[in-house]
């Protein structure tokens, strides 16, 4: 279990970017989300290791890791799946997914992790991590690459960004299957609704601290109906839309 | 052949005993052992320390292996091997030079490769450089590759010196005619002290030739690396050279590709890129489990791949 205890984080420069962060992941499946510029991906780096909080504490399982380096904390049992990916000239499909899951790995074990994210294995299990993959095949890459690794805690920030419409269907697929499979919690930072409709707990993060937390069902609801959720509309905007539309 | 020298032989050459096919070893300036077939004759050259290979027109899939091992101090050796190669013949030559230095003295080796390719002949050239030693002498290494490529002909050239070479000098030229394709990538990693020059330059003379020239490297610690190569278009041809250069600690890179086009018709490219390891590179695998160091170990040899 993890457990954030007023964590706070400011940058080199004295911006608060988080503060007075409570929270206890105790369900299977938490997803995080709330405004553009809240804090949600400051947090999830914080709780990888990436950032370290300048208050408070963070513990997995009971045990401090506050001060631990992103290797310790990934030797715990946390991962971290990036919003934006990362490219490596040299390095394969194949390669990282070894590296990943701590043994090399088979042909046929990279291609069960890649099957799952609705990759065609035998396509990419020996192209380079490089500029020839697109931004959604990369994506798809890097979630493959937590579920190589199997952790107790796995997080994901902004899964969806950069994968299209078709294949987002696959994708929920993929965390369903992930909640139903394995024994560790999953936490998701995202602004798709689908992704919160599969959540047990729902946490909105605003403004650097946490502004609403409870079950699905209390939390979706209320973030639904109101305009707040995606911050407030552009009256422009909306008028142009709407004459469109009229028209 | 003694434990030092077999490891030599592995390090450039891959090879545990002696190869399959034609082969040449040269060991301490002499010749080692020798193999030739129906279709691949070696000669000594009289007027010149070296050899000749002659492969016949129309040789297909066969392989040469010229491995070269140094592993006296204060050797100086140079040689010139000549390549001919007939028409429509498709092989693969290894060659390789490997230097284990006891001290004492530099060790030194220069090797002089002229390729001639023939009409439409195909051919892989595989070069490895590796040094080993105990510091108090230097590995020094100077290979000269001259490639004249014949109507049609296509080469491909990978070169690699990986460790272990504290000076080395690198000078490829080549001239193709119409329709010839030259193929080069070149993987280097200075470590120490080291330096390392790598020299191009490749003349497109024919309609329709191609020539790429690919350099992958890293320089650590201060070691100092100068990539030069100029690509001259003289006919309507494709030339493109890339330099892609990791920098780490306190090392030097100096990237400095030439094109000169004189065709209205050639199209030449060129592209450089030195950097340092990016930051989130480490921490993704550092995310994985993967220690700072090994996390760089990890990208600095998938690089060099």
């Amino acid at each position: 279990m993890l457990e954030l205890r007023n964590v706070g984080f400011e940058t080199d420069d004295n911006k608060e970017i988080l503060h007075g962060i409570n929270l206890s992941v105790t369900e299977r499946f938490v997803a995080i989300t709330g405004p553009n510029g809240g804090g949600k991906s400051t947090l999830a780096k914080v709780i990888a290791g990436i950032y370290q909080p300048t208050s408070g504490q963070i513990l997995l399982d009971g045990v401090d890791i506050t001060h631990m380096s992103i290797t310790d904390r990934a030797k715990l049992g946390i991962s971290y799946a990036f919003q934006q990916p990362v490219r490596f000239k040299g390095l394969k499909v194949k390669d990282l997914l070894s590296l990943a899951a701590g043994k090399n790995t088979s042909v046929n074990e990279a291609c069960a992790f890649l099957s799952e994210v609705g990759l065609c294995a035998r396509d990419y299990v020996d192209r380079e991590i490089n500029a020839s993959l697109s931004g959604g095949e990369l994506k798809r890459i890097e979630i493959a690459m937590v579920l190589a690794r199997g952790t107790k805690l796995s997080i994901f920030d902004e899964p969806e960004a950069g994968i299209d419409l078709w294949s987002f269907h696959n994708l929920i697929r993929v965390f369903e299957k992930m909640y139903e499979q394995t024994k560790g919690s999953i936490l998701i930072i995202s602004h798709q609704e689908r992704i919160l409709n599969i959540a047990d707990t729902i946490v909105v993060v605003k403004g650097g601290s946490i502004e609403k937390i409870g079950p699905r069902k209390e939390i979706l609801p209320a973030l639904l109906g109101s305009a707040d959720a995606g911050g407030p509309a552009c009256s422009v905007l909306t008028e142009k839309v709407e004459g469109v539309l009229g028209a | 052949m003694n434990t030092i020298e077999q490891n030599l032989l592995k390090e450039v050459a891959d090879l545990d005993s002696l190869p399959i096919g034609a082969y040449n070893l040269r060991s301490n300036g002499q010749l080692e052992a020798r193999n030739t077939t129906a279709n691949i004759d070696i000669v000594t050259k009289t007027d010149k320390p070296g050899i000749d290979i002659y492969i016949k027109p129309g040789t297909q899939n066969e392989s040469v292996h010229i491995p070269v091992i140094l592993s006296k101090a204060g050797l100086k050796d140079l040689v010139y091997n000549d390549f001919h190669i007939g028409e429509n013949a498709d092989v693969t030559i290894i060659a390789g030079c490997g230097i284990h230095n006891c001290g004492g003295g530099d060790a030194q080796h220069d090797g002089i490769h002229t390729f001639y390719l023939g009409k439409n002949a195909k051919l892989r050239y595989v070069e490895k450089h590796y040094g080993e030693g105990d510091g108090r002498g230097k590995q020094l290494m100077n290979p000269t590759t001259v490639v004249h490529l014949d109507e049609g002909a296509y080469m491909e050239m990978e070169t690699t010196q990986i460790a272990g070479i504290d000076d080395t000098f690198r000078k490829t030229t080549g001239d193709l005619a119409a329709g010839a394709t030259l193929i080069v990538r070149e993987k280097i990693m200075t470590t120490g002290e080291q330096h390392a020059v790598t020299d191009f330059d490749v003349d497109l003379n024919g309609e329709g030739c191609s020539a790429n020239v690919i350099s992958r490297s890293v320089a650590k610690d201060v070691s100092r690396q100068e990539f030069i190569s100029r690509i001259n278009g003289n006919a309507p041809c494709a030339g493109h050279t890339e330099c892609d250069a990791i920098i780490m600690d306190h090392a030097q890179v100096l990237a400095s590709p030439q094109l000169t086009a004189n065709h209205v018709d050639a199209s030449l490219i060129h592209e450089a890129a030195i950097g340092k390891i990016a930051g989130e590179q480490l921490i993704k695998l550092m995310t994985l489990g993967l220690t700072e160091k090994e996390a760089e170990d990890q990208i600095v040899s998938g690089f060099l791949k």
